[in-house]
Parts: C-alpha cells; structure tokens; sequence
C-alpha cells in the first residue's frame, strides 16, 4: 500500500474512532455512578442526528443553530430517559435497570421508525466540508479533520467539568459509593441527570458529525455503533473516561487499518469489534485504563 | 363420515371463495416492504398496485379487497406477513414483494399453503425455481446479469470489471454472480471481487483495493441505499472508472442522495421508465394518471411493476372463472402475452416474466431511459 493510501485511511479511522470515542463516553460515565449499561444511548447518538437532519431539510435552519438545538433536544432526551426509565429503579436490582434499558432502546428504535418511516434520510453535506483537499497526492476530507479537533475540544472540556467543578467533583464521588455522596448533601439525582445530559450532548455530536460523514440516516443506524462503542468503553476501562476514548480511537482504527490491509476481510469487519471483546476480557477483563476492582469490607 | 369429509370440503371452498361474512368480495393480499431498509421500493410498489386496484375495482362481479401487510423489510416479518394473509386474512392470491430474500422467506409459506403468489420485482431465480405457487411479472437475474454484461462489454468497450457485492443479501450475490459468469464469456476480465454486508457505511478499504486493480467498470448490484454512498466515496477517492448496477438501483432519489458523484452511473431495469421517448400507449396513460394521481414523485419501474402484477392477477381470476387458489394458480401458469406498463408478459415454465432489459443512465442530474438490450446469453 502506498503512503498516500496509508495517510488517507488513517485520517478515516482517525475520524471513526473519534466518532465511537465520544459515544463511548456516554456509556462509561453512566457505568461509573450507577453500574448501568445505557444501552438507549446509541439511540440518543441516532436523535442527534435526526434532529439535525430535521432542522436543515425542513426548518431550514442555518447549521450552527441546528446543531445547538439538535445537542439541547437530544440531552433532553437523554434526561428524560434517566427520569422516566431508571431512576425509579435506582434501588431494584440491577438486573431491573438493564432490562429497562433494553427497552427504552427498542422504544425508541421503533418510535423513530413510526415517526421518522424507516427509509433513509440523506443529509445535506455543507459543501466546504467535502470539498476534497489534494495536498500532495494525499486527498482528504475537511471532515476528517474537523470530527478530530472537535471530538478533542468536547473531550478536553468534559474532563474540565468533571476534574475542575463541583458538579464533577460529585460525580466522581458518587461513582465511588452512592450511599456515602447522599450522606454528604449532594442531590444524587440531580448530579446523575447532568451525568446523563453531558453523554447525551457527546453522543448527539457524535451522531451529527456522524451523519456528516455518512450522510444517510435511518431508525437503526444507533445500533451497531453504539454497540462498538460499548466495545470501546468496555475496552479502555468502563469508568475511565480517558479509557472510553482511547478505546474508541484504538477500535475505530483496528476496524479501518484490518480492512485497508486486508480487503478480503472486509466482510467481517464487525467481527473485529467483538472479537476484541471477547479478548480484552480474557486477558484484562478491567480494561486498558480501568481501575481494578476491590471487594467491599 | 364421508359426509362430513364433503361437507368440510364444501365449508372450505366456500371460505375460500371469499364468501365470509356475506360480503361478496375477493380477499387478494399484498405483502411488501412498507418500513425499513426497502421501504421506498416496496412503497412504490403499493402505489402501483394501488392505483390499478382504482381503476379495475372488481372482477367476475365482484370487488376486490386489497389487504396490505407490511413485511418490514425483514425476512422473518415476510414469512409472518404472509402467514397472516393467508391464515387470517383468508386471500385468495398474493401479490409481492419487493427483494428477493424477502420473497423467498413469504414464498416458502404460500408454498405450503397452495396460495399463489405473483412477485412483482424480485429476479433471483431461486424465488420461483422449483415452486408452484410462486410467478412473478419480472425477468431473473442470470438475464439481468448477461444483459449488464452485454451492455459492458459491447457499448462500453469495457475489458476489465470488478464488483462489490452485498453477501447478506440473496440479490446481490446472485446478480453479480451471474454478471461475472457472462463478463467472463463474452472475453472480459474481471479483475477485483470485494464484499460488504448490508447496512455498511464505510466502502473506502473495498474501493481503495478496487480502484488500485484499475477496471474500466465498477459492478454494483446493491440496493440504493448503499449504492448511493458507494458511488460518493468512490467520488471522495478520485475513482475514474465508469460505475454499473442493476434494478435494485432504479429510484428517483438517487440524484438527491448521491449528488454530483452518480453523474454517468447507469443500471439495468425493467422495460419502463417516465423518461422513455418511444411509450407504449398503456405506459403513457400509466405515467399520465401517475402524475395526476401523485404529483410530487415520479413513477419508476417499482410502482410499473405493482401495477402490472395486480393486473395480471385480475387477468388470471377472470379466466379462472372463480375465486379459487388452484384455479387462479393454474390460469397465472397460462398467462400469455398481457399488455402491461412494462411491456407484454407471458409467463414461461419456470413462472418466469420474459421481458426485455432497459439501461437507465443518469444525464445531467436527472435519469434518462438510454434503450434496451438483448442479452447475450
């Protein structure tokens, strides 16, 4: 393979991984305070881009108004999914919370498929972000350097808010005993539902930048990712929120380089996703940056 | 005993006859993709069989009921949708559907039930190979897959060819193979074969490898969905070569979603296309009160397809004398020169539409019927 080629496909898993870094955010964070798998949060990232998609084909909005109002409808969503489906289940087993999360996942699967019709939507790209770029041989997208910084500049302020605020600062202790952070004054539902708005907004810019990329959308499209995404978290340390994005990028970049060198393979690409999986949790089940897991006195 | 057995038999035929209830009407079921990944198609397709359902509303003196089940574009959904019909609904024929899995999938069910189905674009052959109960108003994929050949090689000057083929769809992997089997006999070279599985969004690993082996053309039997963003990444790549599909490909969004980058693509189709300079009197009237009828989207050869197929179930009702499963069945086998929209049909020994193949290319943004060709087989 040349090294223009080489250049060009790590742009391109460059700029998946960022996208499956920013879902996988949402989902380790949510593990690290209440030990719940969200898994309606690859549909959050598909509302995302739905509302984007809305907002440009049939309000018209300009791009920047659209994408701060599909981020706000999507994080409420994703509050609203906290409220409605799993904070009344906050002290049933965990077992109870999962099961309700598959089904706000089907829930909203399928309401998009009645409201939205399954058929694919295609998304107006904005012309100067595929304008290809010829920079020595080596053709590139804007996209494909706009999804990187962007996915670095939430990632960055993320981890202000967790390391820096209040809010942050509660977060974190909720994710180390529930009980205790109760204790000490904190309103556990209040610092949850932000827990929730913040993967939310991540996994809408994610899906938006998504559909940017990919520019056909449809009910399902939140499926897979978000699966591979729960790969990534799960990869890098659940909890860690550096882990979710070192994890995605790594994932996004086995998926596009295995392929890139070995086209034959291409059929099984979502295989690789899984099969790290299967092998991250035989060898390190905690993950790359996760913390190891001490038993309770 | 035997009395009973009679009048079982009687109770059944009069059940089946669609006499239940004391309305005199005939049950015809419809099972298509309403949602999902072939939603567009198979809706063009209700829209077909609709509007014929409009203007021949009865038949043998009795109206038609039209009961539409929506198979999700699933192949699990397709077998409940016409079990439903069957069961349930009591139909006496069947008009669908649109993909070809999803036809094998419901046809397997009408199969045992002795329910005859008439397929409305789904061309792999093993849809009615071996089967009874199953026709179809359409032509088969090895035909298809000769005639791409044939235009390839013949009015493209093309010698080398690779395909990129969706192996989890029945459609895909049989038109491609039978468009590499003619490439390959008529002297061509086929010299990259990469795969995808539906739903894929990213193709630039596949094309990257195909546009380094250099073809002269790119087959592409998927369905639009993917074809579409196929064709922009090939695009984003700098890709030279000219790009091909077949019918699945036929749908007026095309342009809206692939943009500039399907500029030149072309694709086999049926017979029928609103763009056609030389229509056959019942195409021009069919696209006329299409307009009329629905003046936001054009008609393309789905909703010809539906359209046609419900007429030749009429057509086969009506010289079954009755509304009866195994009348209607053999009276669709005997099928014979039916002026359609897409041309005349009859219907050969292996329940098959015999049809000539257009070749739609998309010129100036907008899809334009190029003729029709005679596959060299």
């Amino acid at each position: 393979m040349s090294l223009n080629m080489f250049i060009q496909h790590l742009f391109n898993a460059i700029t998946l991984g960022s996208l499956y870094g920013l879902i996988a955010i949402g989902y380790t964070m949510v593990y690290g305070i209440l030990r719940l798998i969200n898994f309606a949060h690859g549909d959050i990232f598909m509302l995302g881009a739905y509302f984007v998609f809305f907002s440009v084909s049939l309000s018209k909005l300009p791009w920047g108004i659209a994408v701060a109002l599909a981020v706000i409808l999507s994080t409420f969503c994703g509050i609203l999914v906290d409220r409605i489906a799993y904070r009344p289940l906050r002290n049933a087993p965990r077992i109870s919370a999962l099961i309700s999360a598959i089904g706000v996942s089907f829930f909203i699967e399928n309401l998009g498929l009645v409201v939205f019709t399954g058929l694919p939507r295609p998304v107006v790209q904005p012309a100067w972000l595929v304008k290809v770029i010829k920079v020595n041989g080596v053709r590139i997208l804007p996209l494909a350097i706009v999804v990187p910084v962007v996915t670095f500049s939430l990632v960055l302020g993320l981890l202000w808010i967790v390391y820096k605020t209040k809010p942050g600062l509660a977060m974190r202790a909720i994710s180390k005993d529930i009980e205790t952070t109760r204790l000490m004054g904190v309103s556990v539902d209040k610092v949850i539902a932000l827990t929730f708005a913040l993967g939310s907004a991540l996994a809408a810019a994610s899906g938006i930048m998504w559909a940017l990329r990919y520019p056909q959308i449809n009910p399902f499209m939140g499926v897979i990712p978000g699966f591979k995404a729960f790969i990534a978290a799960v990869f890098g340390g659940i909890g860690s929120i550096q882990g979710a994005v070192l994890g995605g990028m790594i994932l996004g970049i086995i998926e596009i380089m295995v392929v890139a060198f070995f086209p034959a393979l291409s059929g099984y690409r979502d295989a690789f996703a899984f099969i790290l999986l299967i092998i991250i949790l035989l060898i390190r089940p905690t993950g790359l940056m996760g913390e190891k897991l001490e038993d309770k006195i | 005993m035997k009395l009973r057995r009679i009048g079982l038999a009687l109770a059944m035929v009069l059940l089946l006859g669609g006499m239940a209830f004391a309305q005199d009407t005939i049950r015809i079921g419809v099972f298509l993709p309403l949602t999902g990944q072939n939603a567009f198609g198979g809706q063009l397709e209700l829209d077909g069989v609709r509007m014929a359902h409009e203007e021949v509303p009865e038949v043998l003196g009795k109206k038609v009921e039209l009961i539409v089940v929506d198979n999700k574009s699933d192949k699990v959904e397709s077998a409940n949708a016409v079990k439903r019909l069957i069961e349930k609904e009591k139909v006496v024929a069947i008009i669908g559907t649109y993909g070809s899995s999803l036809a094998m999938a419901g046809g397997e069910v009408a199969e045992k039930a002795g329910i005859p189905v008439m397929g409305t674009s789904c061309t792999n052959p093993l849809v009615t190979q071996g089967k009874k109960y199953y026709f179809r108003a359409c032509f088969i994929d090895p035909y298809q897959g000769a005639a791409a050949a044939t235009y390839a090689i013949r009015e493209l000057g093309a010698k080398k060819a690779a395909t990129l083929v969706d192996v989890s769809n029945d459609y895909s992997v049989g038109l491609a193979g039978f468009f590499k089997q003619s490439f390959l006999k008529l002297g061509g070279e086929i010299v990259a074969e990469l795969k995808y599985n539906t739903g894929d969004q990213d193709f630039t690993a596949q094309l990257t490898e195909i546009i380094s082996k250099k073809p002269d053309i790119m087959f592409i039997p998927s369905y639009f969905a993917e074809g579409a963003i196929i064709m922009k990444q090939a695009a984003e790549l700098g890709a030279e070569f000219k790009i091909m599909g077949g019918d699945a490909m036929d749908n007026p969004e095309i342009v809206a979603i692939g943009g500039e980058a399907v500029e030149g693509f072309m694709h086999t189709t049926f017979p029928y296309d609103p763009s056609m300079t030389d229509m056959s009197p019942i195409a021009k009237q069919f696209t006329d009160n299409w307009k009329k009828g629905h003046p936001d989207k054009d008609p393309n050869v789905n909703a010809a397809l539906g359209y046609d197929s419900y007429l030749l179930v009429i057509d086969a009702i009506k010289r079954a004398g009755a509304a009866e499963p195994e009348a209607i069945t053999k009276a669709m086998a005997e099928t014979k020169d039916f002026p359609g929209v897409t041309g005349n049909t009859t219907i050969n020994e292996t329940h098959d539409a015999e049809k000539e193949v257009g070749i739609v290319m998309i010129k100036d943004g907008k899809k334009t019927f190029v003729g029709t060709i005679k596959p060299e087989m």
